[in-house]
């Protein structure tokens, strides 16, 4: 019972999963896709959130020049940015992918997700005004020079995406490979122990005692750091899960994915300063990111949450379950491999501004 | 274990797919097209004027000198015309021809290319000339830009018109609102399966349509 109870419930975020990828996948140029053929992708879903950012979107420059004769209109503005950051984020980019393979590779908790998503959102909002602000209104560079400036940037984000991306790869695809090929470690055989022991009361108190799945999956979760990226490939502490180390793990995403700006903050911006206004653009930037975060958050907690259940799933069976999470997690660090590769090699264009 | 495997192949290649990131439209187009034709009934030629939406016309003069504050002389944008131009090859100047029925090749833009700058919209105006001038019955010439960076519209009042044609006829096709039963319909098919059974794309981009005699 329980079992079926879990599996409908995998398969249920996995769904959501899927819908999520789908809005990415409808908009996105896939790979491979001829340059030429008409964006007959663009509908439904997506194509209602492509049209919905663009609307909050193209309300701003409006309420941006209103701002500057009726105050209340930077309130105005403040609400439009938000709702614009929820829905320019549910479109592909925005470290939506980054952040979800990340989390799903390293096992994180989904409060972890949500700072993760929230400290790169408001570091992206924070490299957007840095950037407009110096060059801009500081220098007077041109649209040019801005975008020379974001094309360097954009290059150590993606090659650090990258780093990360192998880092990982190299940790959890060499743990599924010596799963693979059958190694027991010392560690390995206590991670069976754990296996029987859990068996045993799943069969003896059979779907009430759902403390037997919980107990069982930290005891998992305890093995699973075993094989955390950055370094960490000793038995950690038990504990270490909820001290500060994550974070400084989780450093390196939060910049790979938070230190390319948005383009359409830096228009913002830009726009805001032409208008005298740069400080109500700066608001502006900020109430975007918080949208984004948001959005990014929740992407990231259906990823968490789905990667959870599917780790407890696995329990139910010790060999193959364990085989297939290590599989999992190495193909989201392979993910982040191939997304860092694609990006910094301009196979895939995230944003560009053209012509300038 | 079927299940479970399922499951975690699922996220796999939800994650897998959700990973070809990929541009929002930050640059709005206005358009008025000309379709130039020779004498004898060929087309020699498309005339493009696209003006930019103001903040990223704001965005684009953005630190350029100008004598006179907040106004721009053809001169004064002369570089960024032709980083425009030079950067807009790339993407095939977003404009594609098909005569009857047949793609038909476009070259680079004649270099009387010029951006002007009023009302604080920035308007690009360039020719694209055919390789080779086209007699055509049915021509078709679409504007729409693969990746959604850039959003194409028509002007309202005066989208396009035939220079030299006079008996062909034009028809503007403007890239109609997607019904929420169509958006549901697509939005069912597979995410990893291409769109075959409905091919609509023809239907939301901007197009021209010139049949001759």
């Amino acid at each position: 019972m329980v079992r079926f109870r879990v599996a409908r419930s995998i398969l249920l975020s996995v769904c959501i999963l899927f819908l999520l990828a789908a809005i990415d996948a409808t908009l996105a140029q896939p790979f491979g896709v001829p340059r030429g053929t008409p964006s007959s992708e663009v509908g439904g879903f997506a194509g209602w959130i492509l049209a919905k950012q663009a609307e909050f979107y193209r309300m701003m420059s409006g309420l941006i020049r209103a701002a500057k004769a009726d105050g209340s209109a930077a309130y105005t503005l403040l609400g439009v940015s938000f709702l614009y950051g929820v829905f320019h984020a549910a479109g592909p980019g925005h470290g939506k992918a980054v952040i979800s393979s990340y989390l799903v590779a390293n096992n994180e908790t989904w409060w972890r997700g949500i700072v993760l998503s929230f400290a790169s959102a408001m570091l992206q909002a924070f490299t957007a005004i840095a950037i407009v602000g110096i060059a801009a209104a500081l220098l007077g560079a041109t649209a040019k020079a801005m975008g020379n400036t974001i094309r360097v940037i954009e290059i150590v984000s993606y090659a650090l995406i990258m780093l990360i991306g192998l880092r990982l790869l190299w940790v959890k695809g060499g743990a599924f490979l010596r799963l693979l090929r059958g190694d027991k470690p010392a560690h390995h055989v206590r991670d069976q122990k754990h296996h029987h022991h859990d068996h045993a009361h799943d069969h003896g108190h059979d779907h009430h005692h759902h403390h037997s799945h919980e107990h069982a999956h930290r005891h998992h979760h305890d093995h699973e750091d075993d094989a955390s990226a950055w370094g960490h490939a000793h038995a950690p502490e038990p504990r270490e899960l909820t001290g500060r180390h994550w974070l400084r793990r989780g450093l390196a995403a939060i910049v790979a994915v938070g230190l390319r700006p948005c383009s359409g903050a830096i228009i913002v911006l830009v726009f805001a300063l032409a208008q005298g206004l740069f400080l109500i653009g700066v608001a502006s930037t900020f109430v975007m990111g918080l949208g984004t975060a948001i959005t990014v958050a929740a992407i990231a907690t259906l990823a968490v949450g789905a990667r959870g259940l599917a780790g407890r799933l696995a329990q139910a069976k010790p060999g193959m379950g364990m085989l297939a999470v290590r599989g999992l997690e190495t193909a989201a660090a392979l993910v982040i491999v191939l997304f860092g590769a694609a990006l910094l090699t301009g196979y895939m264009v995230s944003e560009r501004l053209m012509g300038v | 274990m079927t299940a479970s495997l399922r499951a975690i192949a699922g996220i796999v290649l939800g994650l897998a797919i959700a990973a070809p990131a990929h541009a929002h439209p930050h640059v709005w187009v206005t358009m008025h097209t000309d379709l130039v034709y020779a004498p004898d009934g060929s087309i020699t030629g498309i005339r493009h004027a696209w003006s930019f939406d103001d903040m990223f016309s704001t965005f684009a003069t953005q630190g350029l000198d100008s004598k006179a504050k907040g106004k721009f002389t053809r001169e004064e944008l002369a570089p960024l015309a032709k980083v425009n131009v030079e950067s807009l090859k790339e993407f095939d100047y977003f404009t594609y021809a098909i005569a009857d029925g047949k793609k038909t090749e476009l070259t680079d833009p004649a270099p009387d290319y010029w951006l002007d700058y009023t009302d604080q919209v920035l308007t690009l105006n360039f020719t694209l000339p055919f390789k080779k001038p086209v007699k055509a019955k049915e021509l078709k010439i679409e504007i729409y830009d693969p990746t959604i960076f850039v959003d194409f519209s028509f002007e309202k009042t005066n989208p396009a018109k035939l220079v030299g044609a006079p008996k062909c006829k034009l028809d503007v096709q403007y890239p109609r609102e997607m019904t929420f039963a169509e958006g549901k319909k697509l939005g069912e098919i597979p995410a990893d399966q291409k769109n075959t059974t409905m091919a609509w794309g023809a239907q939301f981009a901007n197009k021209l349509v010139v049949h001759c005699p």
